[in-house]
């Protein structure tokens, strides 16, 4: 019987203890007409031998293109030591730190996680993580309506990821928050200053770098949501923070909170998750937070330990009244991150952000230098560009598929004003020899 | 120490990283960062011993027996975690073609068929990534509902003041008010409160069967019947279907709409808090609303079904498709596991806790509910050991570590004084049970004869009991230097 | 538990006090904090709002419990105690001296119609089985 440790003799003897003639008759509770019969669609029990033949087999159908998606989810170098460590049991297999005393490395783990994120992003606290980053935004615009007390409205940029932008609409839609979307400049990709009067809003996201790869001016943005107001939510990919500046140094007070995606931080990109969303903010904000949080405290002997805390706000204690329905933190995948921030350290992620960011300059550049190929807006970038090419992207994409490379994300139906619009990006991951392929090999579909 | 105390100005992991700084100077210096984030600057070798060492300041299933209820602590298969990362599915960018992940969806539609039968559902979706997050598709799928055949007035969701606190926020979340409804003495719903409750405003009702309460809902035809009689959807808490799997189907006691914790029944790690993964299961008249995006097979080939086909979808919960690694673990553990394997779950975890409970019985624990059979889970209440000593649930609680185990969930259910919800689940031998039966003997002897012992509890571990109020009222958050 | 005869008290444990110029202060009951067990936070209203009878308008958090306070009549906030928001334990000290808000009542009569001790006393007991 897979992973049960049962003798007969022993569920002999357990049942005369119980006093129950059978297994069967410690369910008598059960009305009998709710009993059902067999499992038909699943199948006979695979020993660990089979299930891993047959893993192996589907593992080598997928995901050995060579990559330039990025679009939310990026292709980093993972050192060897991140995910080892990670799948240590006491790790993998240990339960939510509830009882602190047996949990002090989880909770000392996050204690510095949110140390990391809260000096990444430039904000005063951090959160133990929530799911991922769509739902990091969405938390955010709900908590930024909390905070505000009064206006139900939240100004959203079309360059915010359109999936993001789905998952806040789920999450919001009967909340009666109003998502009030920006337009971008056409020639620039960036958001620019509003010059109509947007009303009473609670928050202004900020996408940097935004969904187009282009950078936004974040200064003269923020300054313009407080002048009139509003919060700022600043959403970011981690990465960049290496080189670009902290949310809570934009404009003249700062971002207020800020979220996105940690999956760059550690995290392969296996078809979309698990990855983790992570969420800073300002001191005054830190009991509108919703999630997980863990402070240090003492002992009764005076020593340093670790424990959740304010767990008043949140739904096991507050039930109708919490702050979120948020239990979990993504707390595994956090801790990888972790361990790859520390194995990185500050110069390292810097250079895995330089290097994302000049291989992308290069790549685009080449791609750029292809008959029917431009480059669509004129902003400054960090690791993506949107390239515009002379025929539907569709065939094209295919083309290099054949040839084993993933060529970009598609924007043409998320974003139809930009024509025949390709999403590329070049991680740290890629070497010159992979960027003139792509090249070559782009040249060579839209040659025929 | 803190990672940050290991930390040397200049000192880095340089097999880490790239190996020459390129070129940004392309970039604004407005748009740059000009101070250096508290990152550690530390060799792989400090990092790798650190991390290693906290581990070993945790309690886990790979080390210690952990009968938590509500959640499960079952046994995760190894094999489940060393398949599910393979180098090809841990590559596969979430917006590569179909065509490149058919290993993976060819897993995940098996895994939602698995799904449909064991919870006897039409439907099922993969997209949540937690239990917390199933409960919103599932509430607000209920909403979706009513709201398509314009039947605004339903309003209000009704939930039993046994069930998890997750409920009633859930169903704020949705727009909704949340009526709470009393339990008998029996730990079943109080059947009449629940008829004078419902009504045209009545959207659902959210219950956990067996209860959170650790016991089968008897009546739950006649809840069925009520609920739906007054026009009502119910909702399916499948927080404890490890009590049921392979034996009762929700969709066969009537529920519209499901939602599985596979990080419980599924042996998905927990990981420290996540991440889990809260597929949702749906009757025919909800099919029209699931969360996207659903796998489908058309042709023998395999692809997500998003916006554009399911149109009435309430939306998306992430941005791809949810926790897929964990998907895939749950995958190959179903696969193990087979048909009869799943069957075998419940009847030995129901073996398992009834087992224990008689036990401890024996052992002279006061029963919560000494009536009723355990599903799962069972409770035993210290009141009568505070009353006498002064030791609480907590302290007990606390104790159990310095004997090597994990505490059972303290306080929770809330219904019931200085209580202890006890799961073994159905990975634990006779021997464990009865070794952990000892030390509980041990340890209400120690509380009568020195209750200051047990109070002061725990010794063994890396650090005695906490200051919570301190950790509360004198923030600190994140770690700054000097 | 204290329960001082002067002072008018609600189902949700607030005490009541009226004051020479007509205005009414309230905090929580010491029973209350006896529940709840060390206060950690402390969120008054707004010096300046119009709160309706039984309106919640502060909340009160423990380590295990937050709780929220309700307005015992209706009325406009015109203080608010800045110390307990700094120092909630003193609630826990003295919960009659940690006077939480002061209102102008609307109309007041109102406070005529809440518990005095003896009713609050029957109702703390009650409570108790």
């Amino acid at each position: 019987m897979p992973f049960i440790p049962h003798t007969d003799e022993d569920v002999t003897q357990m049942l005369a203890a119980i006093g129950a003639p059978s297994i069967d008759a410690l369910f008598d509770e059960i009305p009998a007409a709710l009993r059902s019969g067999k499992l038909t669609q699943v199948p006979e029990a695979m020993t660990e031998m089979e299930i891993s033949r047959l893993m192996h087999e589907r593992a080598d159908l997928d995901g050995r293109q060579l990559n330039f998606i990025g679009a939310g989810a990026y292709e980093h170098h993972i050192p060897a030591a991140v995910w080892q460590i990670t799948t240590r049991g006491e790790f993998y297999s240990a339960y939510t730190p509830y009882q602190a005393e047996a949990s002090q490395g989880t909770l000392q783990l996050i204690y510095e996680y949110q140390t990391m994120m809260a000096s990444l992003t430039g904000m005063d606290v951090s959160n133990a993580s929530l799911y991922d980053g769509g739902s990091a935004l969405a938390e955010a615009v709900l908590m930024a309506v909390r905070a505000h007390k009064g206006a139900m409205r939240v100004l959203m940029p079309k360059t915010v990821s359109p999936l993001y932008r789905a998952v806040v609409r789920a999450m919001v839609k009967n909340q009666h928050i109003e998502l009030v979307e920006l337009d971008y400049d056409p020639d620039s990709g960036a958001t620019p200053v509003p010059t109509a009067d947007m009303g009473d809003f609670a928050a202004l996201v900020i996408p940097q770098p935004n969904f187009f790869g282009v950078l936004e001016d974040v200064d003269v943005l923020t300054d313009w949501a407080h002048a009139n107001g509003g919060r700022v939510i600043a959403l970011t990919n981690p990465t960049s923070l290496a080189l670009l500046k902290a949310p809570g140094q934009w404009g003249a007070a700062g971002a207020d909170i800020v979220v996105g995606d940690g999956q760059p931080l550690g995290a392969p990109l296996s078809n979309g998750g698990p990855y983790y969303g992570f969420m800073t903010c300002k001191q005054a904000l830190v009991r509108q937070m919703p999630g997980r949080i863990v402070g240090r405290t003492v002992d009764l002997e005076g020593k340093q330990g670790f424990t959740l805390t304010l767990q008043a706000r949140e739904q096991h204690i507050r039930r109708s009244k919490a702050t979120s329905n948020i239990c979990t933190n993504q707390g595994l995948v956090v801790t990888a991150s972790t361990i790859y921030m520390s194995l990185l350290g500050p110069e390292g992620l810097k250079r895995v952000a330089a290097t994302s960011h000049a291989n992308t300059r290069s790549l685009l550049a080449q791609l750029c230098a292809i008959p029917g190929v431009t480059q669509a807006f004129s902003g400054y970038g960090f690791h993506e560009a949107v390239v515009q090419l002379d025929r539907p992207v569709v065939p094209v994409l295919a083309a290099l598929q054949a040839q084993g490379i993933l060529g970009g994300h598609d924007l043409s139906a998320d974003y139809p004003e930009l024509g025949n619009a390709l999403l590329i990006c070049a991680t740290e991951t890629k070497t010159a020899a992979d960027l003139q392929r792509y090249a070559q090999q782009l040249s060579l579909a839209l040659s025929q | 120490m803190l990672i940050f105390e290991h930390s040397r100005p200049n000192r880095a992991a340089h097999a880490q990283m790239p190996a020459h700084a390129a070129d940004i100077s392309d970039l604004p210096a407005h748009l740059l960062r000009q101070d250096v984030p508290l990152l550690p600057q530390a060799s792989e070798m400090d990092v790798v011993r650190h991390y290693t060492r906290l581990s070993q300041k945790n309690f886990s299933i790979d080390t210690q027996f952990y009968p938590l209820g509500s959640c499960t602590m079952k046994y995760n298969p190894r094999a489940c975690n060393s398949l599910a990362m393979l180098p090809g599915f841990l590559a596969r960018h979430p917006f590569a073609p179909a065509t490149t992940g058919q290993g993976y969806l060819a897993s995940m539609y098996e895994l939602q068929e698995m799904l449909k039968d064991v919870t006897g559902m039409a439907g099922v979706s993969l997209a949540p990534m937690a239990g917390a997050q199933g409960e919103f598709a599932g509430v607000a799928m209920i909403r979706a509902y009513h709201d398509s055949r314009g039947d605004a007035a339903r309003r209000e969701i009704i939930v039993p003041n046994a069930a998890h606190g997750t409920n009633p926020a859930t169903a704020v979340m949705c727009g909704y008010t949340v009526r709470e409804i009393p339990t008998d003495k029996e730990g079943d719903v109080d059947l009449e409160a629940l008829k004078a409750a419902v009504g045209p405003h009545t959207a659902g009702l959210m219950l956990t069967n067996p209860s959170t309460l650790g016991v089968f809902e008897k009546q739950i035809q006649d809840i069925q019947k009520i609920v739906h009689d007054a026009g009502g959807l119910l909702y399916y808490d499948g927080a404890n279907l490890n009590a049921i799997l392979g034996r009762v189907k929700p969709g066969d006691m009537g529920f519209d709409v499901i939602h599985m914790n596979l990080h419980k029944t599924f042996s998905t790690p927990h990981g420290g808090g996540g991440p889990g993964a809260g597929p949702v299961g749906v009757a025919t008249r909800l099919l029209p609303f699931m969360p996207v995006p659903v796998v489908t097979k058309e042709n023998n080939q395999y692809r997500l079904l998003v916006e554009g086909d399911i149109p009435a979808t309430i939306g998306r919960m992430s941005a791809n498709h949810g926790n897929a690694g964990v998907l895939l673990r749950a995958y190959i553990y179903a696969r193990m596991l087979g048909a009869e394997g799943m069957h075998r779950v419940s009847e030995f975890a129901t073996l398992n806790a009834n087992y224990l409970l008689k036990e401890l019985q024996q052992a002279g624990f006061d029963i919560a509910f000494p009536t009723r059979r355990a599903s799962h889970e069972f409770i035993i209440t210290l009141k009568k050991l505070k009353d006498e000593t002064g030791v609480s649930a907590m302290d007990f609680a606390k104790r159990l570590l310095d004997y090597g185990y994990h505490a059972p969930t303290t306080y929770f259910p809330m219904l019931v004084p200085e209580c202890l919800l006890i799961e073994p689940t159905e990975t634990e031998s006779k021997e464990t049970l009865d070794a952990f039966v000892i030390a509980m003997k041990t340890i209400l002897t120690e509380a009568y004869a020195t209750p200051e012992l047990v109070k002061g509890a725990p010794y063994t571990q890396p650090v005695r009991r906490l200051d919570d109020v301190k950790a509360a009222r004198e923030l600190d958050l994140v770690w700054r230097q000097g | 538990m204290s329960i001082p005869a002067d002072l008018k008290y609600t189902a949700s444990h607030e005490w009541v006090k009226t004051n020479a110029d007509g205005t009414v202060t309230v905090g929580i009951t010491a029973h209350a904090q006896d529940l709840l067990g060390d206060m950690v936070f402390v969120e008054n209203p707004v010096v300046g709002r119009n709160l309706a009878a039984g309106e919640e308008c502060a909340v009160v958090e423990s380590v295990k419990a937050a709780s929220d306070v309700y307005a015992p009549i209706a009325g406009v906030v015109v203080a608010s105690n800045s110390d307990v928001e700094t120092s909630p334990e003193t609630i826990n000290q003295d919960a009659y001296a940690a006077w939480m808000f002061t209102i102008k009542p609307t109309n007041s009569a109102d406070v005529a119609g809440l518990m005095d001790a003896t009713a609050y006393q029957a109702l703390v007991e009650s409570e108790a089985h």
